[in-house]
């Protein structure tokens, strides 16, 4: 899975311009983040995608041609933070899995949003493996549903996009 | 700032681009902007098809190196031009497209003649914008005109909403425009220029090969002068003909699945291949792993995601031709002990065959190859050629010589059947006093042949060459010779008399039975005032040879058919 960041300009069809390239190369996207940056008018968007190295530089060189698309990068993944968020709701109506759970949300520094009788429902966040391994381990309590939000990542140090 | 409205402020923003023609077809979004143009010296050359707008638009961009204009109205116009900017895009050629667009209010809710022409055109465009206030049109126009023709060329398109255009608003029209995400870096990096000299000055059996990107850079002298300087044989892609003379000693012709015995059997044999301006198309190729298995590519591109795309190159120049050549002739010139042997160059006359010129006549038909080369000899060196797709095309790749850059035009990339005839008339609107002709198919011609009412009314005299086989005839020469000549859905038994279909249109018609009678019509067409339509007729059996099997490496080049 390789992770790819860019600047783009923050307008309506940027997104759709930007996904349009990768269904053309064939290429499903794992997950995608954007937001605005301090300067409103840039945005971030970072993108998770299972492909080829060759195939995907390529890419990513046809990406930067475009003219939305200020800045890309593939993120070299040992000098990068990844974090992805996730908010899931477990059904907890026997009390036993109400415990489970909570030990299973306290063990991954999640915090519990909402609660009643029959659900607790959690923020979780970590790297995108640290969630995969969480949901492995809640879903024998049951996920009545579950969203997550899509990686996000800056590089570590002097590095920047 | 002055106050005016969008329609006037949209034809001040061309005008202030230097546009003189626009090609298309007005529509109820598009009625204030025509209404305005009364009031312009631009000429709207009003075509019967859309796509037919778009082509010429292109067609003149590409003899001019500047923007083409087209026009066309919400919904459908807008649609039918997509054909014409598919093409315009792949073949980087520089075309601005203005589309009208419902009133801002009813976007998107399925008004009549409404299309989300900015989602559609965004595959097929190289950048797109909606003007969504008088006040951004003039900067709409003005970036339109600078993506469009500035790095890799090619096709933009704006979309303007009508109440835009009736409304007026305080206008500025920018002197330039900024991009955070688009630059242009033409000037190579000096670093990629040494090494690949070093290697260029080492070589024993040199090619260069040119495409496209040659002529859209104007380096074709520069071109010509390394090849002289490395004796290296220049083979060139169907964009890059005329990028070197045909008729210069070193010129290999066109390389590639229709290319040349000289080309296809001296590229993989080169131990250095220099690549300009082309992007190894798989039509130029013929099978990637044997196109040159043991030769050093470098490959030269303004487009740096054409690097490394379909061929493993050994090192890279990223930027504009001509900036490019002349670094590498000024280091050449400097390294080089000549290294290659003159016998290298003198090769091309051991491959050099005959393509089917002298081959057997079988009247009443006249055979291709010959007629392309006798319309060579009655055309003077400057004259425009357009071609349309198929056989002909091909046959006018092989036997006709373009001697200048920018004198040879053809849709290679999208391959767009009825690309070339208005193509033309746009070529002809770009530069009236210089012969235009369109080497054309049946089937091609039959696309588009509703431009004979707009040259005719414009006053621009072309000249249409109908390769007349009644077939669709390279669809038919590949069922002839891989479907065991299972011949189907490719005969056009219903074609017009194309004679009196030029006459209905008052254009000239003439149908020619021998190689004099069509050299006359020639003669004869460059000098009428009207457009001429010559009937030629070929023999549906006829196959364009040499020709790579699909699939099958350079080397596979066959010379006959079944
Ligand atoms: C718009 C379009 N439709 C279909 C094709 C597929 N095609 C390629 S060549 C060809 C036959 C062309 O026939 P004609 O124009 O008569 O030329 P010829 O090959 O006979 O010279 C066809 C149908 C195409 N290139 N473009």
């Amino acid at each position: 899975m390789h992770t790819v960041s860019f600047l783009v300009e923050n307008q309506p069809g940027v997104l759709f311009n930007v996904s349009n390239l990768f269904r053309r190369r064939g290429f499903n996207i794992d997950s995608i983040t954007v937001g605005a940056l301090e300067d409103p008018r840039v945005s971030r968007m970072t993108i998770t995608v299972d492909a080829d190295p060759k195939t995907l530089n390529n890419l990513l060189d046809q990406l930067d041609k475009m003219v939305e698309v200020i800045r890309v990068k593939r993120l070299d993944p040992l000098r990068t933070v990844r974090r992805e968020m996730l908010l899931v709701k477990l059904g907890t109506r026997d009390p036993m899995a109400r415990e489970d759970a909570l030990r299973y949300i306290n063990g991954q520094h999640g915090l519990v949003l909402d609660i009643d009788e029959e659900h607790i429902m959690a923020e979780v966040s970590g790297e995108p493996e640290e969630l995969d391994r969480f949901l492995g381990n809640v879903k024998s309590i049951g996920i009545v549903e579950m969203s997550r939000s899509g990686v996000t990542a800056l590089e570590k140090g002097r590095l920047t996009l | 700032m002055t106050e005016m409205t969008g329609a006037r402020a949209l034809v001040k923003a061309l005008e202030r681009e230097g546009t003189r023609h626009i090609f298309g077809i007005s529509g109820g979004s598009l009625i204030p902007i025509c209404d305005e143009l009364l009031n312009s010296d631009m000429r709207f050359i009003l075509a019967r098809h859309e796509q037919g707008a778009a082509h010429m638009a292109d067609g003149y961009a590409r003899v001019l190196n500047k923007v083409g204009v087209c026009m066309a109205t919400s919904g459908p116009g807008a649609t039918n031009l997509v054909t014409g900017l598919a093409t315009a895009q792949i073949d980087s050629s520089p075309v601005v497209a203005v589309t009208g667009q419902v009133n801002r209010a009813v976007i998107g809710s399925d008004a009549f003649q409404e299309c989300d022409i900015i989602g559609v055109s965004a595959s097929v465009t190289k950048y797109n914008i909606q003007a969504m206030s008088p006040g951004e049109i003039p900067e709409a126009v003005k970036k339109a005109f600078h993506v469009a023709n500035t790095g890799r060329k090619g096709a933009v398109l704006v979309d303007i909403p009508k109440d835009c255009t009736t409304e007026s608003a305080d206008i500025t029209f920018p002197d330039q425009v900024t991009f955070r995400g688009y630059t242009v870096n033409a000037a190579p990096r000096p670093e990629e220029l040494d090494w690949a000299a070093r290697i260029l000055a080492g070589a024993e059996r040199p090619i260069i090969m040119a495409g496209g990107g040659v002529i859209s850079a104007g380096a074709s002298g520069e071109l010509v002068e390394l090849a002289e300087l490395l004796l290296a044989p220049t083979a060139t892609s169907l964009m890059g003909k005329g990028a070197i003379p045909g008729d210069h000693p070193l010129s290999l012709g066109l390389c590639g699945m229709h290319g040349t015995m000289e080309a296809n059997m001296m590229v993989p044999k080169s131990d250095v291949l220099l690549v300009v301006g082309s992007r190894f198309s798989d039509r130029t190729t013929g099978k990637i792993s044997e196109f040159a298995p043991n030769t050093k590519v470098i490959h030269v591109d303004i487009d740096r995601s054409e690097i490394d795309k379909n061929v493993e190159t050994m090192t890279r120049v990223v930027g504009d031709a001509k900036l490019a050549l002349r670094g590498l002739l000024d280091r050449v010139r400097v390294l080089r002990t000549a290294k290659t042997s003159p016998e290298w160059s003198k090769r091309i006359h051991e491959f050099r065959c005959d393509m089917g010129e002298n081959g057997e006549e079988r009247p009443p038909y006249l055979r291709a190859p010959k007629v392309i080369r006798a319309l060579r000899q009655e055309l003077p060196r400057d004259a425009i050629v357009t071609t349309e797709v198929g056989q002909n095309q091909m046959w006018a790749a092989l036997h006709y010589d373009a001697y200048l850059p920018r004198t040879f035009f053809t849709s290679g990339g999208l391959g767009t059947m009825g690309w070339g005839f208005p193509a033309s008339i746009g070529a002809k609107a770009a530069k009236p006093e210089v012969p235009v002709v369109d080497i054309a198919g049946d089937g091609s011609f039959g696309m588009t042949e509703n431009g004979l009412a707009t040259a005719v009314e414009e006053e621009l005299p072309v000249v249409v060459v109908v390769l007349n086989n009644n077939v669709l005839g390279m669809v038919a020469q590949w069922q002839r010779l891989f479907y065991d000549r299972r011949y189907s859905a490719v005969k056009l038994k219903g074609n017009p008399d194309f004679v009196k279909l030029a006459g209905a249109y008052g254009a000239e018609g003439v149908r020619v039975g021998t190689y004099d009678e069509f050299r006359a019509a020639v003669r004869r067409a460059l000098k009428a005032d009207v457009p001429t339509v010559i009937d030629v007729p070929i023999d549906p059996e006829e196959n364009v040879m040499p020709m790579v099997p699909p699939g099958m490496g350079l080397k596979d080049t066959l010379m006959e058919g079944a």
